[in-house]
């Protein structure tokens, strides 16, 4: 049953943090909105990666590669940026 | 590590026994895979090459020669789609890869033989679905770029669809390597007992997976754009048409890494076997591909200096492009130091891979005029260019894969290669490789532009040379695809280790039955102990 | 796996296992580069249209695209939970779950349906601007996958009804879980991204 009850409380984090989100959207917070949206939405990727992905019991080996993209794509968009938003 | 038995004996045919297109369609056998990937691939380096020598032929003469300009647009395209997207991208991993990765980790397939056949059969349907797209021949160069691609009536959603799915089979191409390496190397291989091959294999196989999606969604979204009106690209709408470049070269750089770093594995197994001496600097080799790999993501930009990127990308992009050439300059060097005091012998496969360390070093030291901002303007979209890269694929990946089939050839069919005819073929394949190409070093630095069908006529002189040059190129390559044939058939019975090297594929009969190995071996030692110096690097 | 009988002798009982594993996280990792892509135009036309994406998001029906969270959410906890189950050997549980997360990905793709029905009739479409170009591509591929899913997993459920799978092994069952797992994981992107964010 252990099993079970730690999948119950992820989802509940996740239904809670959903919920979050979506009422501090309605709040003015400028800039900080996105941060805040983007924030939240990493907590509730990463609890999904952790727990229900089984992340948390994996081997370095399977780590390197789930974060290996991570690196790749903030590549992508910073070296994108440096001429967009420079021109 | 012992010798294996000789299975010298004609009617020894291995995993080659069983007949019947059926088998073939439906074969889990990674060696058969290899095989099935490395005709195709070659059909369509012939292909891509017929293209090639339409092109010199119109370039003869500085106006229209034989064909409109239409035309002349639509052979560059096919020859330069064909080469990269069914030729030189699959053709070492997907076929030499595929046969002999297993084999030198001691293994008895990859990790998923059925993802293994999908991937085929993917590139199968893939080049169909290009074939299909011929209705209406691109004319947009092998480079699609927007705005001319979403706007051009020639087939180019289809065309996208059709290279999507040559892309996916790449990365299931590249997935089963990685997890094979990792996973099913024989017992008491150690990452550093493992081939140099093996090590460029894996780094090319991250390449692979990282990248090709990118790739994938470009095509995507051109498609998208030209049937859904998307504006990503689309300067009307509010797109940009350089955030196409951007997503297209995030892949096409990294990708000449894809081409380059099999070839150069290749080469880094052959030359110890024929200098009889250990491979000099085996960490640094492994390390450097991992480093190529890697530094490869870093310099896309540099494809797109004069399209209107802002000047500090341009400047970023430009030093970082300069750091590549760190790994690859060691590599260099390792290899001669390898051949350094061996005792060296010239078989074909020794030959090619000394051409290759020859031509490589003209195409890499080329690259830098072009990595540096200021002699790019002028040098960009030149023949210059079109120089540079043919050392590099030509004389580098081609001549390591001429190179690893030569070399291959024996474990592959169970036969030997003709020497004597496969010498010829070689002389004549890099001598005229350097006649048709060197001379675009110098059109290029006098200003003629690449793509053009018509041009000034004080570049027909090198333009007449480069095309004489591809005739005989031609004929080389002809001889030694003749050769290759023959021997198929009627070549010598080959022994199971005829270069006596050391690495676990010699140890299975030439060629391999089915399961490769009659008992996986117990790996002590790394595949390099030549007797002769530089055992020091021994992992 | 009939697949695993060409793999390597040797300690191999847990090999099949662990390099299924591996295999699919490199697979995920490639789907990650695949949306990265839009990702970064995302990133791109954001910093450069913001009122266009301010405007845009208000036109989104913001009911639907939370209940779909929800959906999602929900659909990995069972998913969860047929492979907690299977590991006890209950078979039972497991198909059940199975079938669950295959309807609650049903009811996303109807809820989509509905609210794509809805943006087309009034007007809003691929075509229409940067952002619905973004919204609709991001949300389709997604939403391919979110199909891809519901495929692999009836197969595993057609496979569980068989009695394929055991405590000791349910290696396609777990391979599954970890993909339907990285579909909800884009979509808890998606959903901010497009319909919070002012």
């Amino acid at each position: 049953m252990k099993d079970y009850r730690i999948y119950f409380i992820v989802w509940g984090s996740l239904l809670a943090l959903t919920f979050v989100t979506w009422r501090v959207s309605y709040i003015d917070l400028g800039v900080l909105n996105v941060v805040a949206a983007m924030v939240i939405a990493s907590v509730k990727a990463s609890l999904v990666a952790l727990y229900f992905m089984h992340l948390r019991n994996e081997s370095r080996l399977v780590w390197g590669f789930a974060l290996f993209p991570l690196v790749f794509l903030s590549l992508m968009i910073f070296g994108t940026l440096s001429d967009v938003l420079f021109r | 590590m012992q010798e294996a038995e000789t299975t010298a004996s004609p009617a020894w045919r291995g995993y080659l026994e069983e007949g019947g297109i059926r088998s073939w369609a439906s074969t889990l056998d990674h060696k058969r895979i290899g095989v099935l990937y490395l005709f195709t691939t070659l059909f369509f380096f012939l292909a891509g090459g017929v293209f090639g020598l339409l092109i010199r032929l119109e370039l003869l003469t500085p106006g229209p020669a034989f064909f409109s300009d239409q035309t002349y647009n639509e052979f560059f395209t096919m020859h330069g789609s064909m080469m990269i997207f069914l030729f030189i991208i699959p053709g070492i991993p997907s076929g030499l890869g595929n046969f002999f990765i297993p084999l030198l980790i001691g293994a008895r397939d990859v990790a998923f033989p059925r993802i293994n056949l999908m991937s085929y059969w993917l590139f199968i349907l893939g080049i169909v679905v290009i074939l299909f797209s011929l209705a209406h021949p691109m004319d947009t160069g092998w480079t699609f770029y927007t705005p001319y691609s979403a706007e051009t009536s020639a087939s180019v959603t289809m065309l996208s669809f059709g290279i999507f799915l040559v892309g996916m089979s790449s990365i299931l191409t590249g997935l089963n390597f990685i997890v094979t390496i990792h996973q099913l190397r024989a017992p008491g291989m150690t990452w550093l007992r493992m081939p140099l091959f093996i090590w460029a294999m894996y780094a090319t196989s991250i390449i692979q997976v990282v990248a090709t999606p990118v790739i994938g969604m470009t095509f995507i979204l051109l498609a998208m754009e030209r049937i859904f009106g998307i504006g990503f690209f689309d300067p009307a709408k509010g797109g940009d048409p350089l955030l196409f470049q951007h997503f297209f070269w995030f892949y096409s750089h990294p990708v000449v890494y894809v081409m380059i770093l099999p070839a150069m594995g290749a080469i880094t197994e052959i030359i110890p076997v024929f200098s009889r001496k250990p491979i000099f600097g085996y960490k640094a080799i492994a390390y450097s591909s991992i480093a190529i790999a890697l530094a490869g993501f870093l310099v896309w930009g540099h494809h797109m200096f004069v399209a209107g990127m802002s000047t500090l990308a341009s400047i970023i992009f430009s030093v970082l492009t300069f750091s590549v050439a760190v790994p690859t300059g060691i590599k260099v060097f390792n290899w001669i130091a390898t051949l350094y005091k061996g005792q060296i012998t010239l078989e074909t496969p020794m030959l090619y891979s000394l051409a290759f360390i020859f031509l490589f070093i003209i195409g890499g030291l080329t690259g830098p005029f072009l990595g540096a901002l200021a002699t790019d303007v002028s040098l960009t979209d030149t023949y210059f260019v079109v120089a540079h890269f043919h050392y590099t694929m030509m004389g580098g990946t081609v001549m390591g894969l001429f190179a690893g089939l030569h070399y291959w050839f024996p474990k592959m069919t169970g036969r030997m290669l003709d020497e004597r005819v496969a010498k010829v073929a070689w002389a004549v394949i890099v001598v005229s490789f350097n006649v048709t190409f060197f001379t675009m070093f110098i059109t290029g630095v006098e200003g003629m532009p690449r793509r053009y069908a018509e041009y000034p006529a004080q570049y027909q002189t090198g333009n007449v040379i480069s095309s004489i040059g591809s005739a005989f190129l031609a004929i080389g390559v002809g001889i030694m695809f003749w050769n290759f044939i023959r021997c198929m058939y009627k070549g010598a019975p080959a022994p199971a280790n005829p270069w006596r090297g050391l690495t676990l594929e010699w140890q299975a009969p030439s060629p391999p039955p089915t399961d490769n190995f009659e008992e996986i071996p117990v790996v002590t030692d790394w595949p390099y102990s030549y007797a002769g110096k530089g055992a020091a690097d021994a992992g | 796996m009939p697949g695993d009988a060409h793999i390597q002798d040797g300690p191999a009982r847990t090999l099949g296992y662990e390099t299924s594993k591996l295999g699919i996280w490199v697979f995920l990792l490639t789907e990650a580069l695949l949306f990265g892509g839009l990702f970064m135009t995302y990133t791109v036309y954001r910093i450069k249209y913001p009122e266009l994406f301010y405007d845009g998001h208000l036109e989104l029906n913001r009911v639907f695209g939370t209940l779909n969270t929800v959906v999602l959410i929900c659909s990995s906890l069972s998913v969860a939970a047929g492979i907690a189950a299977i590991k006890r050997g209950n078979v039972k549980l497991l198909k059940h779950c199975l079938g669950v997360t295959v309807l609650l990905g049903g009811v996303f793709m109807t809820v989509k349906y509905f609210e794509w029905t809805e943006d087309f009739a009034r007007g809003l479409n691929p075509g229409t601007d940067i952002f619905f170009s973004l919204y609709f591509m991001m949300v389709g591929v997604h939403g391919l996958h979110v199909l891809a899913g519901m495929g692999v997993l009836s197969a595993i459920l057609f496979l569980a009804g068989r009695g394929k799978f055991t405590a000791g092994y349910y290696t396609p069952v777990e391979v599954a879980g970890v993909y339907w797992h990285f579909v909800d994981l884009v979509w808890i992107y998606l959903y901010p991204m497009f319909y919070l964010i002012g």
